[in-house]
Formats: C-alpha cells, structure tokens, sequence
C-alpha cells in the first residue's frame, strides 16, 4: 500500500466519491475507441459510445445536483446509467452502482473496508441480474478479483486497480458464454472482453482517486 | 370480484431492440387477437431512435397500460432482459404487479394480449405467454 493512499481507518467523503465517478468518465471518454473496437470483434461494437454517453450523463448529474452522501452519489450515477446506456452495461453498471450506493446508506463518511463490502453487495447483484459466474467472460473476471483485492486484510485501492486489469487480460483465452458474445462460440476465444476492460478502467478510476 | 364489464385488464408492454419491431408486433398482436381490449404498448428501440432498449421508455410503457391489475412485459434478448429485471430489482421503476414473461416475443404477445382481453389475470397472462414456448413449428 502506498503512503498516501487512504489508511484502513481513513474515511471517504462525497468529494472523493465525485472524483472518483469523474475519473471514470473521463477515462471512459478517452477509451471509448478501444472499448468499442473490443466489442466490434465479439460484440455489437457499440461498447465505447454507449459507456462514453453514460457516464458523460452521470458526470453531468453530479454537476447539476451534486448529491449529499457517498451512498447518494453512487444511487445518482447508476441511475443515470441504467437509463442513458441503451445497451447491457447500463443495467449492469447501473446495478453495481445502485446496489452499492444503496449498501452504504446515508452516511457522510465511510471507511475504505465500508467502501469494499459495498461494492462487493453491488458485484453480487451484477453475478445475479446478469447470470454469469467467474470465467465466463465478462465484467464479473475484473470485477470480483478487484473487490477480493479491495476487501482483503492487506487490501488497497492500488491492489483493487492491479487486480481488475489482470482480470481484464485474462479473458482473452476464455470462451464467451454470456451475452452477444456467447453467439459467437470458440470465434470468441482470443479477445479480450470489452465489459471486463471497461470494469478495469472503472476501479482504475477508484485508484487513481484515491492517490 | 367484480363485474365482468368493470373487470380491470392486465397491461402488455413488448420490449425490442428494434422500435419497428416492437411497434409491429403491438399491432400484429391487436390484429390478431381482434382488436383486443388490453392495453398494449410498444417501448422498442433507444429513447433516440437508436438499436438498443431505453429503461426510460420501458416503464413510461408499463405506466402507460397499468390499470391496476398488473403489467406483463415481454422481451427480444440481451439487454432488453437485463432492462426489465434491473428496473423490477429497484422495486419502484415500474407499476405494482409488473412482471416479466418468459415467452416468445411475436408469439408471446399474440397469446398474452388474447389472453389479457379476456379478463385473465397476471399469473393467467404469463402462463398462456409462455405457452407459445412449447408450440412446435416442425
């Protein structure tokens, strides 16, 4: 764990939480390219525009009424996602983000371990609305090694970033089995998941807000 | 219960990606189910236009056919399922009663809307919906 990074009895405030979501756009706006690129070898290659209008909403969202709590934030901004995607990943992101915001309630600070167990309810609602497990090639391979990482006794946000883009990577070799994807059969072997790459870039945002 | 005339419908929602294709549909279905008293509405398509499916317009649709006895929505795939089951896991997107239905989506909607137009039922709706699952082609 780095030394500036957020001590296991530190707290996260709004403030972090907004810059931690306009990390993520922004970065989301840069790799719009790729991402749909990625989708456009075993998806509908819609992957980059739809997350770039969906969290160019939420950024704007947060600007217009910035919420009042961490919790309120991550309601706000998956809200904004299940209704501005108009493909999978905004139900599915706007899950994780609902799910978890709805996790931390109306607490004005909370602690990095509050922050993990959150994010692991809304991963959860993620594996049960979308049916999929860990290797099916999805956003759950960088999401469920990221809040492992987050959550553990020697768990940072540097590990949570590390953990996600190892799990992005590692779906090259597997077998889509959820999604447009899955049409696809052993063609979908070899490239690497757009859902799990745009996971990785979402705790990479977290890490970097935490620096 | 009350009389057959005062008898509240149950309301069907069709869900594509297609808009074209969920605003066929809805009048295919009203054409084949005679008219059909029920009330259906197609949300298909992004809220501009676009191939994809709109949260938005899926439950200004299901808010559209509400009467109070319930909401069946029928869906394509992919996101049009993930839509739907996201907004009834935030349990205050959509009217009481909404559901989604396991069925064929042109099938499906011919069956629900004859079905609904008789007074069925929610629970009556879905069963006959998914029916058209088990009526084989060949």
């Amino acid at each position: 764990m780095s030394s500036s990074e957020p001590a296991v009895d530190d707290t996260l405030d709004t403030p972090f939480f907004l810059r931690w979501l306009t990390t993520a756009a922004t970065s989301v706006s840069h790799e719009a390219a790729r991402l749909t690129d990625l989708d456009s070898a075993i998806g509908d290659a819609d992957h980059g525009t739809n997350m770039q209008r969906g969290f160019a909403a939420v950024a704007e969202a947060l600007e217009k009424e910035p919420p009042g709590s961490p919790g309120a934030t991550l309601i706000l901004a998956g809200r904004q996602l299940i209704s501005k995607v108009g493909g999978a990943s905004g139900p599915l992101y706007g899950t994780l983000l609902r799910r978890a915001g709805k996790a931390l309630g109306d607490a004005e600070q909370i602690t990095p371990q509050q922050l993990a167990d959150a994010l692991r309810a809304g991963v959860d609602a993620v594996a049960q609305l979308g049916g999929a497990a860990p290797g099916d090639k999805t956003m759950l391979d960088a999401l469920l090694p990221a809040v492992e990482a987050l959550g553990g006794a020697t768990g940072s946000f540097a590990a949570a970033g590390e953990a996600a883009e190892k799990g992005a990577l590692a779906t090259v070799p597997m077998l889509a089995r959820k999604g447009r994807a899955s049409y696809l059969g052993e063609r979908s072997v070899g490239h690497q998941d757009p859902g799990a790459t745009s996971s990785a870039l979402l705790i990479a945002a977290l890490a970097e807000a935490a620096r | 219960m009350t009389d057959e005339g005062e008898k509240k419908l149950v309301g069907i929602v069709l869900v594509s990606h297609s808009a074209a294709v969920a605003d066929s549909v809805a009048e295919m279905a009203k054409g084949l189910s005679g008219g059909g008293a029920a009330p259906v509405r197609a949300a298909g398509g992004t809220a501009d236009g676009g191939f994809g499916t709109s949260p938005e317009l899926i439950a200004e649709a299901a808010q559209a056919v509400d009467r109070g006895a319930g909401v069946a929505v029928l869906v394509d795939l992919g996101s049009a399922v993930l839509a739907v089951k996201a907004l009834l896991a935030e349990g205050d997107e959509l009217p009481e009663g909404t559901r989604l239905v396991d069925a064929p989506l042109v099938e499906g909607a011919v069956a629900a809307l004859v079905t609904a137009s008789t007074g069925a039922d929610v629970d009556g709706v879905l069963q006959a919906a998914s029916e058209a699952y088990d009526y084989r082609k060949v």
